[in-house]
């Protein structure tokens, strides 16, 4: 039982692109040993940015031989006065067995000859050097390219292959590259061959070339920013895991080195410097413990930690150039103030159809004060005059240097701006600030981890900039569709179902979004808009998806809880999170399975007679004929629907639900001893009356027909 | 090593040493191009060089103005016309990253000593409708070079592709001298004196005039109207050139005579698209300098671009064809069947551009 091994040595593969090749690589692998039948113990990844490998231990030297019954002719045909016939003989000969080893099979068209078969199973060797190429040919990648013929891409070009079954090459080519037993170490840290003695030496001897697995390296990482950390007391370094993940994936053999800068520096917002610090260099911030920005930085090397100094060097050199160019751009930007910029975004493009960033802004405007109104409306508290100055300011730092230069920036550095900008003499300091914030958190919740922003203003405006935004594009018909969102409209639409969630908004969604569509009106875009009901049909889906995905990802419900509440109204995110809190509180309690199990019933015997065409009477009315069981349900409804009713008005939804919960009994009872679809069409009518009745008492917080039932 | 000790390498020095290494890896040493160019790569010895199967290997310096960079030399770290060294290695050879490192060595930096990554960067310039990908190549932090595999060009796919290194001279000389400034580099040392000149006096004029020039003084209305001029003719060069090859095809398809169409041969073999891509080159300069003067909105931004993409594009195709009549050409001179002859080539005049 050899241990496999396949090295793809590469030029250096981007970052991000690293672990989910890794994976894939390892799933095909694993998917070709199992098709082959070459069995194999657990496989192992090793992936560097200049190498992707697959390790198995214990795989089948060969597959086994396969034995199979081959079915012939009829006996009929094969055999004529129990000699063989040619048809026979053929058989035979096409099976590789002798005309006296044929037998005879009995099947359901008659008896035929059979023969039994042997296929020798192939090496293990031979089926993977005809087989890997393609698997790695398969391997997806965001961006790839050529560098032999066109027909032949790989992320970068490929320069050495290892394949082994134990000591043993397997004789496998890719891209004019033939495997052999020869990797590569660290570039400049062994740089030579690295002859692979066994699949199972693999790692060691990669080691000792200064190249280390994906896990060892993150926690070599971690560990030497710890370490270096510690030369100055009372300090951390700021955690980040994309930055680290990032680092992780650029090195092969990973050091930290601890750098400084100006103390002067700390003069610009900690935001740009984090910035210029992770994005463009990839460093690492050190904060104190109240999270004040230190003048300092790690960096993390693919070599040993450059003793002399030069490495450290160099970096801070860098930085400082990075720091003064955007100290440049600060300064230069406060020539023209925000309020200033706000008539330059006549000359930024939105979107092609939609306009520039200059009507946007009007139309966010709008929007926003209107939400100002609904919300008022509804007893939330909104500080007078923020949101409409934070609006017309928002999209003004679009113009400025630094956010042209890191666009990531984008709110942030408008928000640091309109803090340190005068604005409007007549506003106060407080007021001022409230706008600051307001532009400053506006694109958040940029994920669905990031948090919302901190205010209501800031919710709003966060909301109204979005809703603008997915309005227009949807009302163009560029509706997100399978992988295709270029617009992240998606994204944006999760965070509007977020926002509304953890501020508690009580908004409609529909209404909104027509309104927000209503902003459009008269702008050149709306001759190419799809019609209203199109419009709100697509932003219904759009927005049930995101609040499924919202409800199961942040709140953790279940598929069924989810459906059924979203089964009742999709329209009010906070409404349908109150409503599946109260579902999931009552679920568990048997009278809702079995409710479940009758509101599956009811909606199918409704279905049943809608397709015969049979139509409930317009309401129940109790007749001398109905049976008793059907008169006290009836009497049931009557008397606690309204009482549930009261209580979701007043959106108490678990006690209006525990209350719905006693129905089971009358519920039940009617099951088991009336028919619906009986012959007699007047009681028939009547009886479909009361279940449609009855369903609809059900549905009003949840769709119980949706719950799926305990222990299936 | 480096540490702004005297012998770091002078500007000079830096230009004078990559060149060498390169040259004695087979490739001719170009002089920079004289029209303006925003980089090394709309040079023709890249743009037009890298079309077609031949191999070729050339480096060269080129001067690289970008209008809306200019800072009126008041900014330590940013130009409005910066120097590359530009390297096109077609095909490029297996160990060309080892050779890129080995380059280097030539310049005294030690990888021992440092720390190298190669990041992932994918090139791509709209105007001229090419794209590659690759890596910046960063040395302790700095972008020092540009690594790209380009992989089309003027909208043609490239086969062979080629390898492209754009080493940013200013950026790794600062690094070498250790200085904060580019203005402070040393460009040339005196050997005898030790009298040092900088690049802020060989340069600083330029910057600071070019700023004022391309941010105040120039003529928008004018520029608009020499953008135009330079479009048209380009335009109507290629569109002659169109007409040329129709007639070859027609003379050939219509007549048995293997020389007929020789003299439309022999004109579209001579036809001027150098020059047409010379004037490609002055509208997409034109068009920087609108651009840095703020007179192109960004509605009206990406229809320019198209318009010179057009160009670039159309001379790019015209280019691929041209070159492939001289491989017919010089085909001819084997003893082959004339009627043989005349089938091929009417076959290779036909085929569409850019396959």
């Amino acid at each position: 039982m050899p241990d496999f091994l396949l090295e793809i040595g590469c030029e250096e593969i981007p970052a991000r692109m690293i672990e989910a090749a890794s994976l894939e690589l390892r799933e095909r692998v694993a998917a070709l040993l199992a098709r082959e039948r070459l069995a194999g113990g657990e496989l192992t990844t090793f992936d560097t940015p200049r190498r992707l490998a697959v390790l198995v231990p214990g795989i089948s030297q060969a597959q086994a031989d396969l034995t199979e019954q081959l079915t012939g002719p009829s006996v009929n045909v094969a055999f004529k006065d129990g000699q063989p016939t040619p048809a026979a003989h053929a058989f035979a000969k096409k099976a590789a067995v002798d005309v006296s080893q044929l037998e005879r099979v009995t099947t359901p068209k008659g008896e035929y000859i059979a023969a039994k078969v042997t296929r020798k199973g192939r090496s293990a060797a031979e089926i993977l050097a005809e087989s890997l190429p393609k698997e790695i040919a398969g391997i997806y990648w965001p961006k790839n390219m050529y560098w032999r013929k066109p027909n032949e891409r790989f992320v970068r070009p490929v320069r050495w292959l290892v394949a082994m079954l134990d000591g043993e090459t397997i004789p496998l080519e890719f891209d004019g590259i033939t495997a052999g037993k020869t990797s590569r170490g660290h570039r400049i840290l062994h740089d030579g061959a690295v002859t692979i003695p066994a699949g199972s030496a693999y790692v060691d001897a990669l080691r000792s070339a200064k190249v280390l697995g994906r896990a060892e390296r993150e926690y070599q990482i971690r560990k030497t920013l710890d370490a270096a950390t510690r030369a100055i007391p009372g300090v951390r370094w700021r955690e980040d895991k994309a930055l680290l993940d990032s680092v992780v994936n650029l090195t092969e053999f990973p050091s930290v080195i601890l750098g400084g800068f100006d103390s002067q520096f700390l003069s610009l917002p900690a935001e740009v410097l984090v910035t210029v610090m992770r994005d463009q260099q990839k460093y690492f911030a050190i904060e104190d413990a109240n999270g004040k920005l230190l003048p300092h930085f790690l960096a993390v090397l693919n070599t040993d930690s450059g003793p002399h100094g030069l490495i450290r060097h160099g970096n801070e050199r860098v930085l400082r150039a990075r720091f003064n160019d955007a100290r440049f751009f600060w300064e230069t930007d406060q020539k023209k103030s925000l309020l200033e910029r706000v008539d330059l975004l006549r000359s930024v493009t939105f979107q092609k159809d939609l306009g520039s960033y200059y009507d946007k802004t009007q139309r966010v405007q709008r929007l926003c004060s209107w939400l100002n109104e609904i919300l008022k409306q509804n007893g939330v508290t909104v500080r007078p005059g923020v949101v409409h100055k934070a609006a017309c300011l928002a999209k003004a730092d679009l113009t400025t240097e630094l956010v042209k230069e890191f666009t990531e920036l984008q709110g942030i550095v408008g928000g640091l701006y309109a803090r340190a900008q005068q604005l409007d003499p007549s506003l106060k300091e407080e007021t001022r600030f409230a706008i600051a914030d307001t532009i400053y958190d506006h694109y958040k919740p940029e994920s669905t981890e990031d948090d919302v922003p901190r205010s209501i203003e800031g919710a709003m405006l966060s909301i109204g900039d979005k809703a603008d935004t997915i309005a227009g594009m949807f009302a163009l018909g560029l509706v997100p569709s399978g992988s295709k969102d270029p617009f992240a409209l998606r994204r944006q639409a999760n965070a509007i179902v977020k926002v509304i969630a953890e501020k508690k908004l009580p908004l409609h969604l529909s209404e909104m979004m027509k309104d927000a569509r209503a902003g459009y009106r008269g702008s050149a875009a709306e001759k190419k808009f799809v019609d209203d009901e199109a419009y709100a049909q697509s932003i219904k889906t759009l927005f049930r998806e995101r609040l499924e995905f919202y409800l199961k990802d942040a709140w953790g419900y279940a598929y069924d809880v989810v459906k059924a509440v979203l089964g009742a109204d999709v329209d009010d995110v906070v409404d349908s999170l109150a409503r599946a809190q109260a579902v999931k509180q009552v679920l568990h309690l048997p009278e809702f399975q079995a409710i479940g199990a009758a509101c599956k019933r009811m909606r199918n015997i409704l279905r049943q007679a809608e397709e015969k065409g049979i139509k409930p009477a317009e309401n129940f009315e109790s007749l001398p004929e109905s049976a008793s069981e059907e008169q006290s349900l009836a009497a049931y409804v009557e008397g606690t629907g309204p009482r549930v009713e009261a209580l979701r008005k007043e959106k108490k939804y678990a006690e209006a639900l525990l209350l719905l919960a006693t129905a089971r009994q009358p519920v039940d009872a009617f099951f088991d001893k009336v028919m619906v679809m009986v012959e007699d069409p007047k009681l028939r009518a009547n009886r479909l009356a009361l279940v449609r009745t009855l369903l609809k008492e059900f549905s009003t917080i949840a769709d119980f027909s949706e719950i799926v039932a305990e222990g299936k | 090593m480096t540490s702004s000790s005297s012998n770091a390498l002078t500007f000079q020095e830096l230009i004078l040493r990559l060149q060498t290494f390169w040259a004695q890896r087979g490739c001719v040493l170009q002089q920079p191009y004289d029209v303006e160019v925003g980089a090394g790569t709309m040079a023709p010895e890249t743009f037009l060089r890298v079309l077609g199967p031949k191999p070729y290997r050339v480096a060269y310096v080129q001067p690289s103005r970008r209008p809306a960079d200019g800072r009126y030399g008041e900014n330590p770290n940013r130009l409005f016309k910066h120097m590359q060294l530009q390297v096109i290695l077609k095909p490029p050879p297996e160990n060309v990253q080892e050779l890129y490192l080995e380059s280097l060595g030539a310049i005294g930096i030690d990888l021992r000593h440092h720390d190298i990554k190669f990041e992932e960067d994918n090139w791509e310039a709209p105007t001229l409708s090419a794209w590659g990908v690759g890596w910046q190549v960063m040395l302790d932090g700095l972008e020092i070079t540009q690594f790209t595999y380009f992989q089309q060009c003027g909208g043609v796919d490239l086969n062979p592709m080629c390898a492209e290194l754009t080493y940013g001279l200013e950026r790794i000389a600062a690094f070498l001298q250790d200085v904060d400034s580019i203005y402070d580099i040393v460009w040339a040392r005196d050997p005898d004196t030790g009298a040092v000149v900088k690049y802020a006096e060989v340069r600083l004029a330029d910057e600071l005039q070019f700023s004022v020039y391309n941010f105040e003084f120039a003529d928008v209305d004018k520029a608009w109207k020499h953008f135009e001029l330079y479009e048209a003719e380009c335009n109507a060069l290629i569109e002659k050139l169109g007409v040329e090859k129709k007639d070859l095809a027609l003379k050939r398809g219509n007549s048995a005579d293997p020389d007929a169409g020789s003299g439309h041969a022999q004109s579209v073999a001579r036809f001027p698209l150098l020059g047409a891509y010379d004037l490609c080159l002055k509208c997409s300069h034109l068009f920087n300098i609108l651009d840095a003067r703020g007179a192109i909105s960004v509605t009206e931004r990406v229809g320019v671009i198209a318009r010179v993409r057009a160009l670039a594009v159309g001379i790019a195709k015209a280019w691929v064809d041209q070159q492939k009549g001289e491989s017919v050409a010089e085909k001819a001179d084997e003893p082959e069947p004339a009627a043989e002859k005349h089938t091929k080539r009417t076959k290779e005049a036909l085929s569409p551009v850019g396959s």
